[in-house]
């Protein structure tokens, strides 16, 4: 980093004119802009079907994407030339809004091979076992996750709050630099969102960002947003304050929609 | 594939005079070559061997012994294929003569010693001319070829109310230098009341040679009994193996056997259960892992015949490549086995489009009172699963590892003797490609 450039002027995440489309030729992405901070809490919302999914998946390097057209950088890294590992491996999380279940792999054992991969990679070596278990036992704590959750297969017969828990407890032990939260609060009752939100609160620095995806502004009132974005058929739309997320809540989207068309 | 029939009848004139010392095997041997010259080598049109084209193994013109030189072995490496940090009992054979050498027999606390030693010796003739060849059928092809052609292989006799102190391999290797080889190992292993064994068994061929085993293995469990079996098949990739191996089981006896094929050309299991005695359990477990050409062809069968027994049987198998892999899980139910409880299930993931998976659940009850479940899945590598575990920092070839490691684990559980799973879980890593302990 050049001297007298504060961290915080650094562009984490560049999203430049980002076209994606799936497998049959559809475009669901149809030209998103978006520069992300460290330090900053970005929030997209915008009504189901309109690509904000995709546009995290297509972030953290799911190839049931292709990217056709536009760039993505991360650190001033083309994340576009990674594998979803190596994006990950450089510090992107993302929270899967439907966390897959994996029969026979431990909570436990997934997270700490996550981790060795990425100390691999650097160069670094192996955790050990005892700072491992202490991490484990201090996040868990967090989130209120009880010991036996540890060691069942990963989200196999979670309920939803369990699955979305055991996503923040990954996230808090990985450290990403860039969390994206798919949906987190979908399917959590008032406490767990709580609990989740205190999760992601303990996270964010100024050296970290996150990006809230979300249908709802409730998740916003624990995770209060820097930025607020609409997104609308595979585009962002309208960009403004938390106060944009309230707006929302209360007008719904038509407006937006129809202020973007010009009507 | 006559031409080897053919061949194998003929030669069996100069074979059944070399070994001819023990005159009551002499009948057997004749009554079997005869049976082998009836039924000839099964092909496609028997149901039993649909899925598995034997025309590629029949057709090499085998030795029945290699007569030329060895290629030069260091023991350390014979020693490489044992499973290590572990005390054993060893019968090793190489190229079907038995190495005193580098097996480690007892007369002590069992007899675990060589059959064709056994077969001369007065005191062991109650125990084999009870047995031997008693347990196998008569009418089966590679059965009565075996029994035709075999003159050695592994004797073990647990006394009543023995606990073996230490597990028994069997090793077979195969070192010829100049010609392919077909073997008739015969192992003959009995089991006394309220005895205990552990076994592992293993074939290896080191001459890049494609040598055919056929081998079979008949086992008497005593009453109250337990046997634990290990058949480890990683195999070069020239060699095939048909093994048959048939089990009696008394009253209130357990046994299991484990089989992790994961190496040969074609490997064939003929792996037969009979349960003679009420309350007997018998587990059967199978690790197929295999890719290129390989064919691994499991074929089971577990007869009950008497009431309140059981039976576990789990087989998984990854196949990736042109590997074409068989499951043909036979349960019998006869009349009097009633309040059976009988479990099955084949699980499998093909890796690529041109992996084959030929998958027979095939259950035949004439009991009304029993409760017998089966079932079979083939699926693929869940892609869900990959990105997930790609998105938390896991490279693609230890996710699809991790993933199919833990696919096959369950299968693992059983495994009594630590070091053995170990071997295993090292054998998997190395199929998948990844360096890992999973």
């Amino acid at each position: 980093m050049p001297k007298g450039l504060k961290p915080n002027l650094q562009n984490m995440l560049k999203v430049k004119n980002l076209h994606a489309q799936i497998e049959d030729g559809t475009e669901i992405l149809k030209g998103v802009n978006l520069e992300i901070k460290p330090g900053e809490v970005h929030a997209i919302m915008g009504p189901n079907g309109s690509g904000k999914s995709t546009f995290s998946a297509v972030i953290a390097g799911n190839e049931d994407y292709e990217v056709s057209q536009g760039e993505i950088e991360f650190y001033d890294e083309d994340l576009l030339e990674m594998e979803a590992y190596e994006r990950a491996q450089k510090g992107i999380f993302l929270s899967f809004q439907y966390p897959v279940e994996i029969p026979g792999v431990s909570v436990t054992n997934f997270i700490r091979t996550a981790i060795n991969e990425s100390r691999k990679s650097k160069g670094e070596e192996e955790m050990k076992g005892a700072e491992m278990l202490k991490m484990v036992r201090e996040n868990a704590e967090k989130l209120n996750i009880k010991k036996d959750f540890l060691n069942r297969s990963i989200n196999e017969g979670f309920s939803g709050g369990e699955k979305k828990r055991n996503e923040i407890f990954q996230m808090l032990m990985l450290d990403p630099k860039l969390a994206i939260l798919d949906e987190t609060d979908s399917g959590l009752d008032i406490d767990a969102l709580r609990i989740v939100a205190d999760g992601v609160n303990f996270f964010k620095n100024e050296d970290k960002a996150v990006l809230v995806i979300t249908h709802y502004q409730r998740l916003l009132e624990y995770i209060v947003p820097d930025f607020v974005h609409v997104m609308n058929d595979g585009k962002i739309i309208k960009s403004g304050g938390k106060e944009l997320a309230v707006e929302l809540e209360e007008r719904g989207y038509d407006w937006v929609i129809a202020e973007a068309a010009g009507v | 594939m006559l031409e080897l029939k053919d061949n194998l009848v003929a030669r069996h004139l100069v074979f059944k005079e070399k070994y001819s010392k023990i005159k009551w095997m002499n009948g057997m041997r004749e009554q079997a070559i005869k049976t082998f010259d009836k039924v000839g080598f099964p092909n496609r049109k028997d149901e039993e061997w649909r899925f598995t084209n034997l025309s590629p193994v029949l057709s090499a013109d085998y030795k029945l012994y290699p007569e030329g030189d060895e290629i030069p072995v260091r023991i350390e490496d014979l020693k490489n294929y044992f499973v290590s940090n572990i005390d054993s009992y060893n019968i090793v054979f190489i190229n079907g003569v038995y190495n005193s050498f580098l097996s480690s027999t007892t007369h002590d606390e069992a007899d675990i010693c060589v059959l064709s030693c056994a077969m001369e010796k007065m005191v062991y003739q109650t125990v084999v001319e009870n047995y031997y060849n008693k347990i196998a059928p008569k009418d089966e092809s590679f059965t009565a070829l075996n029994t035709a052609f075999s003159h050695d292989g592994a004797y073990i006799y647990i006394p009543d109310k023995t606990i073996l102190s230490k597990p028994i391999q069997l090793m077979f290797f195969s070192t010829a230098k100049e010609e392919e080889v077909m073997y008739h190992p015969r192992n003959l292993i009995v089991l006394g009341d309220h005895s205990q064994v552990q076994i592992i068994e293993r074939h290896q061929t080191l001459n890049q040679k494609a040598n055919l085993t056929n081998s079979v293995t008949e086992i008497a469990v005593g009453k109250n009994a337990e046997l634990d079996y290990y058949k480890i098949q990683n195999d070069a990739s020239e060699a095939s193996l048909i093994d048959n191996t048939y089990i009696s089981q008394a009253r209130d006896s357990r046994a299991s056997v484990h089989t992790f094929s994961f190496g040969g050309k074609l490997t064939r299991n003929n792996l037969n259960f009979i349960q003679n005695g009420v309350n007997s359990n018998s587990i059967l477990n199978g690790i197929t892992i295999i890719s290129g050409e390989q064919h691994v062809d499991h074929h089971t069968l577990v007869e009950h015949m008497a009431p309140h027994c059981e039976s576990h049987e789990l087989y998984k198998g990854i196949y990736d490549g042109n590997s074409h892999g068989v499951f043909n899980g036979k349960i019998f139910v006869h009349k009097d086995a009633q309040k059976l409880n009988s479990f099955q299930q084949n699980n499998n993931v093909l890796l690529s489009d041109k992996a084959e998976i030929d998958t027979k659940p095939q259950l035949e009850i004439f009991a009304d009172d029993v409760k017998c479940s089966h079932g079979c899945t083939v699926g693929q590598l869940d892609e869900n699963a990959m990105f997930y575990m790609q998105q938390r920092g896991i490279p693609k070839a230890e996710a699809k590892a991790l993933l199919l490691y833990a696919f096959a684990a369950e299968v693992l559980e059983l495994v009594q003797i630590p070091q053995i799973k170990n071997r295993i879980i090292a054998i998997i890593a190395d199929k998948l490609n990844v360096n890992m302990e999973f």
